[in-house]
């Protein structure tokens, strides 16, 4: 949790210092991310939203790797062609961030079919905000993973806000547990900022999804402390007002109660944990997280041949011909394309 | 993957018997979300363990699946290569008096998604081996069928493993005076068109007809080499004229072969209008033989022409 809350710093100032265009952080989620994926086994799919870096990193995804990713460079797998913090590696079963809200919750169920279909005995896991959660595709992935029996954990972080949208404006329901409970499945509602709370109700939904054949939704209750992204203005619309006396302000309050802050507490009152050690420990995190950021910036951009990989399996003729084109537009307008070395144009 | 395609076999009867024989954990009759069934694809295809195919009931309900067929089932949509060897298939085309919304023709909506390959078959022979192309095909596919096709006779296709291949056209045809390209169920409207322009007593016309089978990728090649040999392009297609394929084929073929043109490229389509339920004005929306052929008989008798 603290390795993702000191990469969300450094990452989220180095957009406002224009080294990045553009970033999510995690702020007041990491027990969701951390404590699901560690209840998970490496080979579960996981599909994720966009704010779960938690679980990404407990899966082995390294902080260089989402560097290089942020940093769009040569060593990005997603080899410049999508935003930052759109992670993922299919290897480790972590399918990427999508651009378009809402795909990757039927596409869990997908997954989870197949693997069940080949009695892999693992399960996918599938991340959506409450606001996420009014897009149509969700009550349809609800309703095919109850009628076929798919093997999903669908995980919704009800963190107060999307975007700019209060819950208040978001639903008129009891939250989105009794969505689960409408299609048929067994519903758990945690605490998401209790780390051991998120541990174990995950835990349950993957015995219930593995051994039973079923999917099960969580509903982690939890607070967006930071903002959407680095485009939105959050003083514009967050609410002000703190629920209770002797906080000023709605934000003030659940910081003081983030995951991070109740894990430590909960750890030093077992003598497992010291202050001391905390603040060693997030100087380590931030320095490693600076320095990823440091070397990810230095690496070389992607190679421009990459425009026409992947679009299909081989480039058909049209694309051959176009890289062809491009290489003869570049070679003659070098000096307009001033980040396109010559060994890449050599080289295409 | 799709709706009511188990025991009764889909409604276009394309999946009666798959049920019995593959049981239904591999032939999956779907609650009603076409976004779902196509997301659901998308998630199975990306574990790389087994190869979806999805059964739009009706082409025209693709729109609820647009998301999925545009932006999710591409193999670099994450920005790398991801497993994705997905078939999406269902009929298009009207002349069946089920109305605007139950009878498009809208190839050209997938021919502009760079990522994905899209067929037309115009037989049954072509049908089952272009679609046993694309299921090993390890690109996304969208297999575009035309409800008239599901009546041609059984007899054309052989039994056994074959695959016609993807990207490939056929000349089915052949001729000197004119090339006719047509697509999907217009192939055989223009092939009727062909034979009776040959069978003229004054001034026969001897038309060479392509189905290009594949729209994307596209062979252009043989359609090019064609028309440096005639002179002359036709195109026909049901989906409406104006945003319709054609236009795109029209666009490449006046670019390449512009000097070898001695007539306007002409397109032969629907009306810019939605299919109508009434049978006289469905007829009169959607093109035929007698379009066709004056069509190719106008490209052929302009100054110039030397038979």
């Amino acid at each position: 949790m603290v390795k993702v809350s000191e990469f969300d710093k450094v990452f989220n100032e180095a957009q406002r210092q224009g080294r990045l265009s553009f970033y999510f952080t995690n702020r007041g989620e990491e027990a969701c991310s951390v404590g699901s994926g560690a209840a998970l086994r490496d080979d579960d799919w996981v599909w994720p939203q966009y704010r779960e870096l938690g679980a990404t990193f407990w899966r082995g995804y390294t902080i260089e790797e989402a560097a290089n990713q942020c940093c769009h460079n040569e060593l990005d797998a997603t080899k410049g062609r999508q935003l930052p913090m759109h992670i993922g590696s299919p290897e480790k079963h972590l399918m990427y961030v999508k651009s378009n809200l809402g795909q990757q919750v039927p596409a869990a169920n997908g997954a989870a079919y197949a693997m069940k279909l080949q009695r892999k005995g693992r399960c996918s896991i599938t991340y959506f905000g409450e606001g996420c959660a009014s897009e149509g595709d969700i009550p349809s992935a609800l309703n095919i993973a109850s009628v076929h029996g798919c093997p999903t954990i669908f995980f919704c972080r009800n963190n107060g806000y999307a975007i700019s949208t209060h819950t208040d404006d978001q639903y008129k329901s009891d939250g989105i547990a009794p969505r689960g409970v409408a299609f048929g499945m067994p519903t758990i509602r945690v605490d998401g900022n209790d780390l051991l709370a998120v541990y174990a109700a995950t835990r349950a939904a993957r015995r219930i999804a593995v051994e039973e054949g079923k999917p099960a939704l969580i509903e982690a209750m939890t607070y967006r402390i930071g903002a959407h992204s680095t485009s939105d203005d959050d003083s514009k619309y967050r609410r002000a007002d703190s629920p209770e006396e002797g906080y000023d302000s709605e934000r003030a309050y659940w910081d003081a109660r983030s995951p991070i802050v109740r894990f430590g507490r909960f750890l030093e009152a077992r003598g497992l944990w010291t202050a001391e050690e905390e603040t060693a420990l997030r100087k380590t995190e931030r320095a490693a997280s600076i320095k990823a950021l440091n070397d990810a910036e230095k690496r070389a951009q992607p190679h421009v041949k990459h425009l026409f990989t992947d679009v299909l399996d081989e480039p058909p003729w049209m694309l051959r011909q176009q890289q062809a084109d491009l290489k003869a537009h570049l070679a003659k307008y070098s000096e307009h394309y001033a980040e396109v070395t010559a060994e890449q144009i050599e080289s295409m | 993957m799709g709706e009511d395609i188990g025991e009764m076999g889909g409604v276009f009867q394309c999946t009666a018997g798959l049920s019995s024989e593959f049981g239904a954990r591999r032939v999956i009759e779907t609650p009603i979300s076409e976004a779902c069934i196509g997301g659901c694809a998308v998630g199975a295809a990306a574990t790389g363990l087994v190869v979806p195919i999805v059964e739009v009931q009706i082409m025209d309900m693709v729109p609820l699946m647009m998301e999925k067929v545009v932006n999710q089932a591409q193999r670099d949509a994450e920005g790398r290569s991801v497993s994705m060897p997905i078939v999406i298939r269902g009929p298009q085309g009207g002349g069946h008096r089920l109305s605007a919304q139950h009878s498009q023709s809208l190839e050209a909506w997938f021919t502009a998604v760079p990522g994905l390959k899209v067929v037309m078959p115009s037989t049954p022979h072509d049908a089952k081996g272009l679609l046993l192309a694309a299921v090993r095909d390890p690109n996304p596919v969208i297999f575009l069928e035309h409800k008239n096709l599901y009546q041609l006779p059984r007899s054309h296709v052989p039994d056994g493993d074959y695959e016609v291949p993807l990207g490939v056209a056929s000349i089915l045809r052949e001729g000197t005076d004119v090339t006719l390209v047509a697509t999907s169920n217009m192939v055989h409207e223009a092939l009727k068109a062909a034979g009776r322009l040959a069978a003229r007593k004054e001034q026969p016309v001897s038309v060479e007809v392509i189905d290009p089978r594949t729209l994307w990728p596209l062979d252009e090649a043989t359609i090019l080499d064609s028309v440096q040999r005639t002179s002359r392009l036709v195109i026909a297609h049901e989906a409406p004229r104006r945003g319709g394929w054609g236009g795109e084929l029209l666009s490449v073929v006046q670019e390449k072969a512009f000097d070898y043109l001695d007539a306007p490229i002409t397109i032969v389509a629907g009306r810019d209008c939605p299919l109508p339920y009434n049978a006289a004005l469905e007829k009169a929306c959607i093109p035929g033989a007698a379009q066709i052929a004056e069509a190719c008989l106008a490209v052929v008798q302009r100054p110039g022409f030397d038979q």
